[in-house]
């Protein structure tokens, strides 16, 4: 018994992992750094889920990483959402970083109604990036912020710390943040074998 | 105008039939204290055994002994016009209860939507069937007339005046809604039918029976105006079914319960919204009543939708007692919006659109909650941005290096020795408005590799205080 299956339909539904890297898809959400796009599946973000930044402590480069991201999205027009980030994003350096801040919305909430919030978000599609600072978060909550950024076709952006870099999650892209030197390293990035060398930011 | 009156024939039984998934049992409705309980309904299969509304229940018990008995509540009648009425304003904006186990929609003005008249009947009557309500409709041109020819006629639609003059002449006096005294007095006159009154002089009907007969007969011919009240839906839905026997298993509370979320279903369509969390009390006999709050990540108004829901979460629930009563009730109603199907589009349009998520956030996290930024033309870090319901600001021509993270208060740095990058920076200002500032900013590296904004008082005494983070 034995169904014939499409290469190319196994291929396209990413579960067969194919050796190389010629993964043709458009570079839809470019991240603007040229070296971790050319190592990132599809050139960038992955569309439509989530991404999770390790730090060690919040302030080690996470802004660096996204604020090209951030100036693209906000000056084509689409809203970006911060909740409950751990600090004050300064007006000025956001001004200085390309960032529209008409587009740009913050969010205030404890921490057990920011999930739920950054969730509302992700999933109602009128959002393009959603960025959170979940504490205490379960695979259970990973998983809905993922579905929801899935739903919802947004990038989901979760900033956690480097200790949850041994624990599994849902996140379609795991990134390990290192202060000095600033680098990158891609824990895990769906549909192609994560980048063995960290890459420098900047 | 335009009115359709529905009548409901059977409604004490068929509220009480709905919440028994026991269709074909016999069943009758009894009232009165316990030594003289009188049936006051019965349903068909009871009538095939002999029993018949006016007995004594002891009569029927000595006849039949295998029949359902349930109570004949006025409060449930009330209850189940209400019901009915939420449902009837989703095809009516004047919808009216006044007349007893009926109801009264004018229709004139809601043909154009669901017209013509014939299919607009059809879609009452197959509304009505779904939801378990035996009725008659007729149409006619005034709320009195419809109400009396639903004595005799179901499915009648009067279009015109003349026509309705003839209907009203062929209806017979007892069904006519005079009241017993003057159709007593009338049958004994040898009158049958309305048209023989009305071809007496008015003015010894007016001498012989009392005002209200002529009344009735004008508002009947619509030439007196009858003023209906209105209703009102209600800003909650909530409902009950009791059981006369202990439910022990979710299996057996499921009937119920979807009988429940097809009712919320009706009356959230009834009044264009929909649910996105409710509430459903299950209550026992010695037992707290045990809650079960139900919330969706959307609003919602799908009752198969929210029955999966619901039945997912009722596995789960561990029952302390055998159940009761069933109670359902969802009083956070938001207004109800479609999914949108676009044909063209290819990216789908947002499943929310931004001011309706707004609205949701703030209705949870406070008004306050949700703001933007706006950068200010100032020197001094914390007077150089604020919050605002809208960001806003362009790039400061001249500015040194800002960091992306600013601390609410700056703090004392916690290192002796931190590695100096950058700076000093004096900034040096705000004498004019109390809130002085003179500091010297530096960009250092801390221990652990960050990147950080500290600050000096400018005599080069104190503490390195940390404002910010260049994340």
């Amino acid at each position: 018994m034995s169904a014939v299956v499409s290469l190319d339909a196994l291929l396209q539904q990413r579960r067969v992992w194919k050796g190389g890297a010629d993964i043709a898809a458009a570079p839809a959400q470019p991240t603007g750094h040229a070296q971790l796009d050319a190592v990132l599946p599809g050139g960038g973000w992955p569309e439509a889920a989530l991404s999770e930044l390790l730090l060690a402590h919040p302030g080690s480069g996470e802004l660096q990483l996204l604020w090209p991201t951030l100036a693209r999205l906000t000056r084509a027009r689409e809203r970006v959402v911060l909740v409950a980030p751990p600090f004050i994003p300064f007006a000025p350096a956001w001004l200085q970083a390309g960032v529209d801040l008409r587009w740009l919305v913050l969010v205030q909430a404890s921490e057990k109604e920011a999930l739920w919030a950054a969730e509302q978000c992700l999933r109602s599609g009128s959002c393009a990036a959603v960025l959170c600072w979940p504490q205490r978060i379960n695979d259970r909550g990973l998983r809905r912020l993922q579905l929801a950024a899935a739903t919802g076709e947004s990038l989901g952006f979760a900033c956690r710390s480097l200790r949850e870099a041994d624990n599994p999650s849902p996140a379609a892209l795991r990134l390990a943040l290192d202060a000095w030197p600033r680098q990158v390293r891609v824990l895990k990035s769906r549909g192609a074998m994560p980048a063995a060398r960290p890459l420098a930011l900047g | 105008m335009r009115w359709a009156c529905i009548l409901l024939t059977r409604l004490a039984l068929d509220g009480v039939q709905r919440g028994r998934d026991d269709a074909d049992a016999p069943l009758v409705l009894v009232s009165g204290h316990v030594p003289r309980r009188l049936i006051r309904a019965v349903n068909a299969q009871a009538r095939a055994l002999g029993l018949r509304p006016g007995m004594s229940l002891t009569a029927a018990q000595t006849l039949v002994t295998d029949f359902a008995v349930a109570e004949y509540d006025e409060q449930q009648i009330s209850h189940w016009q209400h019901f009915l009425a939420a449902w009837a304003y989703r095809y009516s904006s004047h919808v009216s209860l006044d007349y007893p186990h009926a109801l009264l929609l004018e229709v004139e003005s809601s043909l154009g939507l669901f017209g013509p008249w014939p299919r607009f009947e059809q879609r009452l009557r197959e509304d009505l069937t779904g939801l378990g309500f035996q009725h008659r409709i007729v149409l006619a041109p005034n709320p009195a007339a419809a109400r009396a020819l639903t004595n005799v006629h179901d499915g009648l639609a009067v279009m015109d005046s003349l026509a309705l003059r003839e209907h009203i002449q062929r209806l017979p006096i007892q069904r006519s809604g005079l009241d017993a005294q003057s159709v007593a007095t009338l049958s004994r006159m040898g009158l049958k039918q309305l048209g023989q009154i009305l071809r007496l002089p008015r003015d010894t009907l007016a001498r012989r029976f009392p005002a209200e007969v002529l009344a009735h007969l004008d508002r009947l011919l619509g030439v007196l105006p009858v003023a209906l009240g209105s209703y009102q839906p209600a800003d909650e839905f909530v409902a009950r079914i009791e059981f006369n026997f202990e439910v022990d298993s979710h299996q057996a509370l499921l009937f119920p319960i979807r009988r429940l979320l097809l009712d919320l279903q009706a009356f959230l369509a009834g009044r264009d919204c929909s649910v996105q969390r409710f509430e459903l009390t299950l209550e026992h006999r010695d037992h707290e009543p045990t809650c079960l709050p139900i919330g969706l990540l959307s609003a919602e108004r799908d009752a198969q939708q929210l029955f999966e829901v619901t039945r997912s979460r009722l596995e789960q629930l561990q029952l302390p007692e055998p159940v009761l009563a069933v109670r359902l009730r969802a009083s956070d109603l938001p207004a109800f919006t479609p999914k949108p199907v676009s044909l063209l589009e290819e990216r789908p349009p947002p499943v929310q659109p931004w001011d309706q998520l707004r609205e949701r956030l703030r209705a949870r996290l406070g008004d306050e909650a949700i703001h933007g930024l706006v950068a200010v033309a100032d020197h001094r870090p914390e007077c150089a941005w604020r919050r605002d319901t809208e960001g806003a600001g362009m790039p400061p021509a001249q500015l040194g290096k800002r960091p992306g993270w600013l601390l609410a208060e700056p703090e004392p740095l916690n290192e002796l020795v931190p590695e100096i990058l950058a700076g000093p920076e004096r900034i040096e200002s705000g004498w004019w408005d109390g809130a002085d500032r003179r500091r010297d900013y530096y960009v250092v590296r801390t221990r652990d590799g960050r990147l950080a904004w500290v600050w000096q008082a400018v005599d080069g005494q104190g503490p390195w205080m940390l404002h910010g983070w260049f994340a």
